[in-house]
């Protein structure tokens, strides 16, 4: 039966994922983003054994002491230690930030292929809620959905995947209706296949390297958001070190304390600069224009 | 174009009532209820009961929603809980501070991110074209606060060059210039850079097509070529990403208003935050929809009159 998909003119969606992976490693651009990601995940996979100091244990006699050999980056003004606490707020921005554009990817891409396939009103329905969720600014609505359910870090990652599922709606629809009139479908329409398993096993495979491009640099934006609810003060809430609320802590002490927002700043920058670096060459890859230049 | 336009109007109003609709269950999932919320544990239940009538909370959901709708469609949309003020009126006196904040912004990002578009696009793989493309996706990267709080320590704290607190509401005119200006930039550089990535991708496509090289061929000179051939053409899809930026600037714009402890629609949401002010954050969110819907109708329309053939689509 599976000969029907195979047989098809479209490439094999392992093919295409082979394809896009050895484009990303022949490039420049890539690699630095590849790498620098690599550094964030892995400090935030073995934070525990990584870090010089605990992130939570207060020591006031050494409150707000600038960077030094004890301290390479400085205290808070808890005296925590800062190193240790930027090191354990990357495990929040990266799991935020992962399972928020994970969410959006799932329900977005299915409602868009749902959306493609059958048509008519269900089509209607979702782009409908699409044009909704785009009339919101999006850190607003992030906003009011994380100060309406109440800051934890479960709303949090809901209040960020709302924001981010109107593009993978529209990225999943878009092929699915090119894809709904091939021969391929046609002939397991014929072969008596039920419209669940056409869209998963026949329609999904072909727009998961989209999928995983635009994924790569939502989560970019998603990492973005939640340093920045985290600022407002709606993040995941304290004592647990986040980059965006020890900006929000240091902010007060910005006068004379700069190690204390200087730092985590720079890791939301890199952290979202390696995203974006990552998802462009993924584009790029992806983009038949493109494809085959030397860069 | 009027058909177009009236077409259009007409589409943005089933979208327009749906918003109204997710704003309304979007604060009755407010955990307990906004009252409850609002006046917190050791609110005595007679107390309680005032605040839900006094909001409607004791009506049956189905009247609350038909209350809501009649109210915002006709205009009002409600009172501030904190202080009694109409959220219309609260709004219309921080707007102006926002409103010039955003404009300079703009001014900034469109003044600097064409040239630089188009820069990149004409010196394709070279060394401009790397250098716009990494300080591009740099100032991407940059969530706005990041990007406000280092300037604040660079420029203001450092440098001396600029005050620390934003600006002022009184005071001389160049004093409130020098207030501006750094905000601005901060909104401005971030917007640059999306300016220059999408005019840069627009103007390769266009610089691409047969019109150009016979224009080329024909011997115009480059300046003509590329303003009046190029650009034009190219301007379109530039036009419909800056109308969709809109959301995003606004979003950035609150973030910069707080950095710089700047008044405007920022520190009205951060004060509502605080006070659990539900019935201004409701009326913000409406009329922050409202105005990306009306920003969205207009770049539609923009785009049909600029390209014709977008109207029998």
């Amino acid at each position: 039966m599976s000969t029907v998909a195979t047989s098809s003119p479209t490439p094999a969606p392992a093919a295409r994922i082979d394809t896009l992976w050895r484009t990303l490693l022949g490039n420049r651009i890539a690699w630095i983003g590849l790498i620098l990601l690599a550094i964030v995940v892995l400090a935030a996979a073995f934070a525990p054994w990584i870090a010089p100091h605990d992130p939570i244990e207060q020591h006031i006699a050494y409150r707000l002491d600038p960077p030094s050999a004890q301290y390479w980056l400085g205290t808070d003004s808890y005296g925590r230690d800062v190193l240790s606490r930027l090191i354990y707020g990357a495990r929040i921005s990266l799991l935020v930030g992962f399972l928020a554009v994970l969410i959006a990817m799932v329900v977005g891409s299915s409602l868009g292929i749902l959306a493609g396939y059958l048509g008519g009103w269900v089509d209607q329905l979702v782009m409908g809620l699409v044009d909704v969720l785009l009339s919101f600014p999006a850190l607003l609505l992030g906003l009011m959905v994380a100060a309406m359910l109440g800051a934890s870090l479960q709303n949090l990652v809901v209040a960020i995947a709302i924001t981010e599922i109107a593009p993978f709606v529209r990225v999943a629809r878009a092929p699915t209706i090119a894809l709904k009139q091939r021969d391929f479908i046609e002939a397991g329409r014929a072969l008596g296949f039920g419209p669940i398993r056409l869209m998963a096993v026949h329609i999904l495979p072909n727009m998961v390297s989209e999928v995983i491009v635009l994924g790569s640099m939502w989560m970019a934006t998603a990492i973005r958001t939640e340093a920045s609810l985290s600022f407002i003060g709606l993040g995941v809430p304290p004592p647990i070190a986040t980059w965006g609320g020890m900006i929000r802590d240091g902010f007060d002490n910005i006068l004379d304390s700069w190690w204390l927002i200087v730092f985590p700043c720079l890791a939301i920058l890199v952290t979202v600069l390696a995203l974006n670096l990552l998802g462009d060459a993924l584009r790029d890859a992806l983009d038949p224009k493109l494809r085959g230049e030397k860069r | 174009m009027i058909r177009y336009t009236v077409k259009r109007l007409l589409l943005a109003i089933p979208t327009l009532l749906a918003m109204l609709t997710a704003v309304f269950v979007l604060v009755r999932l407010v955990p307990g209820d906004p009252a409850a919320a609002m006046l917190g544990d050791q609110a005595s239940a007679q107390a309680l009961a005032a605040l839900r009538s006094q909001l409607g909370l004791d009506l049956p959901l189905r009247t609350q929603y038909v209350h809501f709708l009649t109210d915002v469609l006709s205009g009002n949309l409600g009172h501030s809980l904190a202080n009694g003020q109409s959220v219309l009126r609260e709004v219309a006196a921080v707007l102006p501070w926002t409103l010039q904040l955003t404009v300079a912004a703009i001014l900034i990002g469109v003044g600097l991110g064409l040239p630089l578009g188009i820069w990149a696009a004409l010196r394709r793989n070279a060394w401009p074209d790397y250098v716009t493309r990494v300080l591009s996706l740099a100032g991407l990267s940059f969530p706005a606060f990041v990007s406000g709080i280092l300037m604040l320590l660079a420029f203001a704290i450092e440098l001396d060059w600029f005050p620390v607190i934003g600006s002022t509401t009184s005071g001389n005119p160049w004093g409130q210039w020098r207030g501006l200006a750094l905000p601005a930039f901060n909104l401005g550089l971030i917007m640059t850079g999306y300016v220059t990535r999408v005019t840069r991708s627009s103007m390769l496509g266009v610089l691409g097509e047969d019109y150009i090289r016979t224009a080329r061929a024909k011997g115009l000179r480059p300046y003509q070529l590329i303003m009046r051939h190029a650009l034009r053409n190219a301007l379109i899809p530039i036009l419909t990403v800056v109308g969709l930026y809109f959301g995003t600037l606004i979003g950035n714009s609150v973030l910069t208003e707080i950095v710089f402890n700047r008044p405007g629609i920022g520190k009205l949401i951060l004060g509502a935050l605080n006070s659990r002010d539900y019935t201004l954050l409701q009326g913000l969110m409406i009329v922050f929809a409202v105005c990306v819907i009306v920003v969205n109708l207009l770049t539609d329309l923009a785009y049909a009159w600029v390209d014709p053939r977008v109207k029998y689509k």
